[in-house]
């Protein structure tokens, strides 16, 4: 069976407290709440900690108001998707949550430990006898990067789903310190680097989610993955759009997992903006949106055919999207093509 | 190696409270199986890749193999031990018995587990929903039917009849 | 569903299995559910190289971890042993050379689990690292380094096969078409849901063993054998089963390490695989490319086939010239087949071994014989269902490689799925598509791994004062071994299955079963008992009848009684009249073998078959397929317990589904690119779609009842069947496994061009093939075929 590494298990109270101990252990600690994605990487011996802080203090609210809703970071991804008002207000978001992994999964993993998540490498992801005999990369032991060899960063993907989609609703996250509390915008909680690729200090603890209401946004997430359910994914699209009519007033649309952040579609944003939302113009914006991304040999698949796939995603996000009005629901592609 | 951090944790599994010494990384399926003999719960990858740990806490299932027990103390935790009343099987236990939807058992505890959350939310599940709900849980022998046949039949029989155990005959009986 | 009980009381009815309440309570124990006091726990270390020499092996510092109680290495288990006698190449543990990743090294035994891997990780192993050979075109050159293994030859081939029967270039030159494709399959694994897991105690100067192994038989062989102790101080027991699907075949190292720490320090020994572990274990489906060649007539009947296979072994023999055998054995027991060549070879490479999966060897062979024959309906301007049709082999008859075909639904099979699916009338519409296969499986190997004359299967029942005891070696993996067992018994006693206690796979206790692969247990296990049951029967009968003082013809057997007595009173005046009530029975299948040297694989006492369609839609643009129903129909001869047989064939179709999609072992810098439950994709219930099953029963002249196998046939005609209705949806060949979205992708672009319309190999290596082993055909008729053996 495998097993953790040992470790001490720390309670703090407060997420100030919680950040407070962060700075003093420093590297040899990390924040665990859910631990869907952590105790896997401990058992692989991806991470080295001497201490986990448990952030079990924190709340599993969500509370909706008349200009935002505010999730907790505590609340479940399960939770989050069955949530009515975040369900009614912002669809995409919901959605998103609800296809984190697998049922069981869900019921523990929080929404806060997926804006987090660990970037992603069929390199990384393995256990520490399997990356000790094909060579340890940058990410974790080693010093290059096995995917692109003669490259100075780190490839690994951005994998959360719900990241891309309250990039796309203009989320913005609360960060806890040891000294006080700072807001920024989701897009801002990334970088672009496989090994540093959350922004926020080490030691800063993620509190919450809030999402403004935009009058008239629709939203939707679409995610491809080779099964209906278990997998992260290989191509992702958020999306969210405001007509006036037919026309396109605002739009976002943010991609996952073709990159080592969410990757901002803002070219096909302003394309999109003003324009009449037609069969042609989402082609055209799908285009420009799925560009930039660039899909490596580290993930299920092929990366030319995710590349291919990038389009499709965000076409039928787009779709889906302008569609919620009526209620229809774009069926994942894993499951259901075409 | 690093000294053991050992915590005092209370925990009720299957509504017994026990008060356990526990190497603190110890997760809960390393405790139920070897700390507390509850070796009904299974484990296939120990990474939460494949549902077979699954238990319920407070009624959701949760894979016991990326829970720390020190993480719920004071929740109701029940296992497959824990679903007979004395050895009145539960009806989803009673469908999947006779409909051949345990062929070599070992993804079964979990699945049963997952089905009775299920169940208790929403008794009457379409066949999409229960496919919905077991998502997480891999079977390798059955290609999911009789599964799928058995949660329904219990489903189906919990509706028309109060929610207790059928009768099991003792040394198990040829009209199961 | 169908399936009929006339005159039966027990067999046909679906009854639950003897042990459901056991696995739905949790109850059931298997090997890593057992801590016997003082256990200790076992950890393996593995090499890390596909492929080099060990100069030395450190074990030093592991030795001085605390609570390490005892470090082994190949030194201490130095004799080879493997499944077949040919091929005894493998070691519990290697030090002297190490095949792939994953071979394994060095094994501690320590108070815990945490304990024994970081004294794994503590033992340093020097190696001279020699270059890997990691495909069947690297294998058939010369190699850099050194060949992976000592015997074989030339090069890194294993084992080299050519058989012909008849004149295949007559066949061949009187055919009005002719028609060359080439195919591959890639390799797949079983993946259990329960990992392997051992347990030993060294107890007296004995060896006891609780494995999760789907054959206790040859464990106990293989422990006798490097533990160097007579078999009668060595018990192997089968603790309940996680799945096995051929992956737990194999007597595996772990099993004989633990035996051997467990002699060592007098303790119990555990040692459960990690998933990462049961990936390199495998023994799982061999990558195979395939070229065929066949001739027909203008109106589709065949005139000859040349059938090339080249299989991608792994590391080790394996079951594996078996399975070259099988890649070639069973096109002719669905097709008539005047002139048949085969030509099969086996390399080795710096892989895991490949060995024995559900179907063994013949899903490569059925998948490209398959979609090759669809392909030449085409050709023609013939229905492909017409042309198959027209060239089903029909019951009681041999084929031209000397297999006898006795009972076979093959037409019925057909008829059922193309009815209920409506595959006749399908709306041709791009983008929805429906595929037809058929196929056919052993029930059980004609011929014992290792040669004897000894009986395949023995059952012993003891009865005492009313309670019925049912002995037999034969290993419930999931499948329902033992409610066919307690079936059989309870029907030829007249009384009811939860009456019969049962006693199985233990070494000890039970005589012996060649075990659960093969698809051999109903038909060999079941013969048995029904023989041990009915001289059990005659003895109740007489002694009922003596106390009647009537002639034993009228007394009455059924309800749970023995003519006027009830069955716990019949069994006291037998006990009284014979003394201690047992009663044997034991099945060795006919020698029906063909006059040559290979003929001992393929040959079965009866033949399963199926028929599937498969409906689908396949998205041109992003090539991602969406399942919609399975139909299948399958003659297991006669089902004793429809539950179970649906059970096995809607699993197999799973399984099927599985391979045909998305489940594939790759290999990237000499390692196993994705040894996880995530990476490695076993559909969910959410990529499952309906199934409807067929029994069809066809009561073969010499199975249980009538009946055959079901465990692995059903497999075998999906994965063809998914292709063929990708082909039906966008006119492209997939002819290559899995059907992944990127190869329909990559054929419909390359049909776009103006190139072929498909997705495969290009070319079947050169192979040096040795002169075919030249067979006459016997006569078709199988009352004018006499019985032959090697």
């Amino acid at each position: 069976m495998l097993r953790l590494p040992r470790f001490k298990y720390l309670r703090p109270k407060t997420a100030r407290e919680a950040a407070r101990m962060a700075s003093e252990l420093g590297p040899k600690a990390m924040f665990v709440a859910g631990g869907t994605d952590l105790f896997p990487k401990l058992k692989r011996r991806q991470f080295e900690v001497e201490a986990l802080i448990g952030l079990d203090f924190l709340s599993r609210q969500v509370r909706a108001g008349a200009d935002e809703a505010e999730v907790d970071a505590g609340v479940t991804l399960a939770s989050a998707a069955a949530n009515e008002h975040l369900s009614a207000t912002f669809s995409g978001y919901a959605e998103a949550a609800g296809v984190v992994s697998s049922p069981p999964l869900r019921n523990a993993g929080t929404i806060g430990g997926n804006l987090c998540v660990d970037t992603r490498c069929n390199y990384y992801d393995m256990t520490y006898e399997w990356r000790k005999a094909i060579g340890f990369c940058m990410k974790k032991d080693g010093d290059i990067c096995l995917v692109a060899p003669s490259s100075p960063r780190c490839w690994a993907v951005s994998s959360s789903d719900t990241g891309p989609m309250a990039i796309a609703l203009e989320g913005m996250v609360t960060l806890a310190g040891a000294d006080g509390e700072r807001e920024l915008p989701v897009a801002a909680l990334y970088r672009d680097d496989g090994i540093d690729y959350l922004a926020k200090q080490p030691s800063e603890v993620l509190t919450s989610l809030r999402l403004p209401v935009i009058e008239g946004n629709q939203s939707a997430y679409v995610k491809l993955r080779r099964r209906g359910s278990i997998d992260f994914p290989i191509a992702g699209a958020a999306v969210a759009l405001r007509l006036d009519g037919a026309t396109v007033t605002r739009c976002r649309i943010v991609l996952s997992a073709v990159a080592s952040y969410p990757l901002e579609a803002r070219a096909a944003d302003d394309f999109l903006t003003g324009k009449t939302l037609d069969e042609e113009t989402v082609r055209a914006a799908a285009e420009i949106a799925a560009k930039p991304a660039k899909p490596l040999d580290n993930a299920d698949l092929t990366h030319f055919w995710r590349k291919r796939m990038v389009r499709v995603v965000v076409e039928q996000a787009l779709a889906a999207a302008a569609t919620r009005g009526g209620g229809s629901m774009v069926k994942l592609l894993g499951q259901h093509p075409g | 190696m690093r000294e053991v951090d050992r915590h005092v944790v209370a925990l009720e599994v299957n509504g017994e409270h026990a008060e356990l010494l526990l190497p603190v990384h110890k997760t809960l399926l390393e405790v139920l199986r070897e700390d507390m003999q509850l070796t009904g719960t299974k484990h296939g990858c120990e990474l939460g890749e494949c549902g077979t740990c699954t238990v319920l806490v407070d009624g959701k299932p949760e894979l016991s193999c990326l829970l720390l027990p020190v993480q719920i103390e004071g929740r109701a935790i029940t296992t497959i031990e824990g679903m007979a009343k004395g050895s009145d099987l539960h009806p989803l236990q009673q469908a999947f018995a006779e409909l051949g939807a345990a062929q070599c058992g070992y993804c079964t505890p979990g699945i049963l587990l997952a089905a009775k959350s299920l169940l208790e939310s929403d008794p009457q599940p379409t066949r999409d929903g229960i496919r919905e709900a077991l998502a997480g849980n891999l079977c390798r022998c059955t290609g999911y039917s009789k599964i799928l046949d058995a949660v329904e039949l219990a489903g189906d029989r919990m509706m028309s009849s109060p929610p207790r155990g059928v009768a099991q005959s003792a040394g198990g009986d040829e009209e199961l | 569903m169908g399936a009929s009980n006339n005159g039966f009381s027990v067999i046909g009815k679906p009854l639950p299995k003897p042990d459901a309440v056991s696995k739905v309570t949790g109850r059931a124990i298997y090997a890593d559910d057992m801590l016997p006091a003082r256990t200790l726990h076992c950890r393996i270390l593995r090499s890390p190289h596909p492929h080099a020499r060990i100069v030395s092996i450190d074990t030093s510092a592991a030795r001085r971890m605390p609570g390490v109680q005892a470090v082994i290495t190949g030194a201490d288990l130095p004799i080879k042993f493997g499944i077949l006698p040919v091929t005894q190449d493998e070691r519990a543990l290697e030090h002297e050379k190490v095949r792939y990743v994953g071979d394994p090294i060095a094994a501690v035994a320590a108070v815990d689990e945490e304990i024994a891997a970081s004294a794994c990780d503590a033992i340093s192993v020097e190696y001279e690292v020699l270059e890997p050979v990691m495909s069947i075109d690297e294998a058939l050159v010369e190699t850099k380094d050194e060949r992976i293994q000592d015997y074989g030859g030339p090069n890194n081939i294993h084992k080299l096969v050519a058989l012909e029967f008849g004149d295949v270039d007559a066949g061949f030159a009187r055919a009005d078409h002719t028609r060359e494709d080439v195919f591959f399959f890639q390799g797949n694994t079983h993946l259990p849901m329960e990992q392997h897991s051992a347990v030993a105690t060294f107890v007296d100067g004995r060896v006891t063993l609780w494995s999760s192994t789907q054959v206790v038989h040859y464990v106990h062989r293989a422990l006798a054998k490097v533990l160097e102790l007579p078999m009668n101080r060595i018990r192997v027991i089968g603790a309940a089963h996680g799945g096995g699907f051929g992956g737990k075949t194999d007597p595996f190292a772990h099993e004989i390490i633990v035996s051997k720490l467990a002699m060592l320090t007098g303790r119990p020994v555990k040692c459960t695989l990690t998933r990462e572990e049961v990936f390199y274990a495998h023994r799982g489906r061999h990558p195979v490319l395939m070229w065929v060649r066949t001739g027909v007539t203008k109106d589709g009947r065949i005139t000859a086939m040349h059938f090339r296979s080249a299989l991608d072994g792994g590391a080790y023999g394996s079951y594996g010239v078996a399975s070259t055998f099988y890649t070639g054995a069973l096109q002719t027991v669905t097709y008539d087949i005047p002139a048949y060549r085969f030509e099969g070879c086996r390399v080795f490479t710096n892989k895991p071994p490949c060995g024995p999966k559900r179907g063994h060897g013949t899903p490569q062979p059925r998948f490209a014989l398959e979609l090759h024959l669809e392909k030449i309906a085409h050709d023609i301007g013939l229905d492909p269902v017409e042309l198959k049709q027209r060239n089903f082999v029909k019951p009681m008859t041999r084929t031209v490689n000397w297999l006898r075909v006795t009972s076979c639904g093959l037409e019925e099979c057909t008829e059922r799925v193309l009815n209920a699916s409506g595959f006749r009338k399908r709306e041709k519409k791009r983008g929805h598509g429906m595929g037809f296969a058929i196929s056919s499986y052993l029930s059980g190997a004609g011929t014992a791994i290792y040669w004897n004359d000894m009986p395949h299967s023995e059952v012993q029942i003891k009865v005492d004062r009313g309670g019925v005891t049912a002995y037999c070696g034969a290993m419930d993996i999931g499948q329902g071994s033992d409610s066919v067992l307690a079936a059989i018994v309870a029907e030829e006693l007249g009384i009811q299955p939860a009456d019969v206690r049962l006693v199985t796979a233990d070494t000890d206790t039970t005589p012996i079963d060649l075990g659960s692969y093969s698809s051999r247990v109903t038909f060999m296990a079941g013969n048995a008992a029904i023989q041990a049951a009915r001289k059990m029967r005659e003895m109740l009968v007489e002694a009922a009848a003596a106390k009647m003082g009537a002639p034993v013809e009228a007394v009455a057997v059924g309800g749970g009684r023995i003519g006027d007595f009830s069955f716990e009173d019949a069994s006291i005046l037998a006990e009284a009249r014979f003394g201690t009530l047992t009663s044997a029975g034991s099945y060795t299948p006919p020698k029906i073998a063909g006059p040559y040297k290979g003929s001992g694989v393929g040959p079965s006492p009866a033949y399963s078959y199926s028929a599937c369609v498969v409906d689908l839609d396949a998205d041109p643009r992003t090539g991602l397929v969406h399942l919609n129903k399975v139909w299948i129909a399958h003659d297991v001869g006669r089902a004793i317990n429809p539950l179970l047989v649906e059970g096995q064939v809607e699993g197999s179709v799973y399984m099927g589904l599985g391979e045909a999609l998305m489940e594939e072992q790759e290999f990237r810098k000499g390692l196993h690119k994705w040894p996880s439950m995530l990476e490695y994709k076993s559909p969910t219930f959410l990529d499952m779609p309906e199934v409807e099953t067929f029994i069809v029963e066809t009561v073969d002249p010499e199975g249980p009842y009538g009946a055959k196998e079901a465990g692995q046939g059903p497999l075998l005609p999906v994965i063809p069947a998914v292709s063929s209705a990708v082909f039906d949806a966008l006119g492209v060949w997939i002819d290559e496994i899995p059907v992944t979205p990127e190869k329909i992708v990559e054929a419909l672009r390359r049909k776009e061009k103006g190139e072929a319309a498909r997705f495969g190999p290009a070319r079947f290596p050169s192979i040096p093939y040795p002169a075919c082993i030249k067979v006459e055909p016997p006569a078709k008729e199988l009352d004018r075929a006499a019985p032959a053996s090697i």
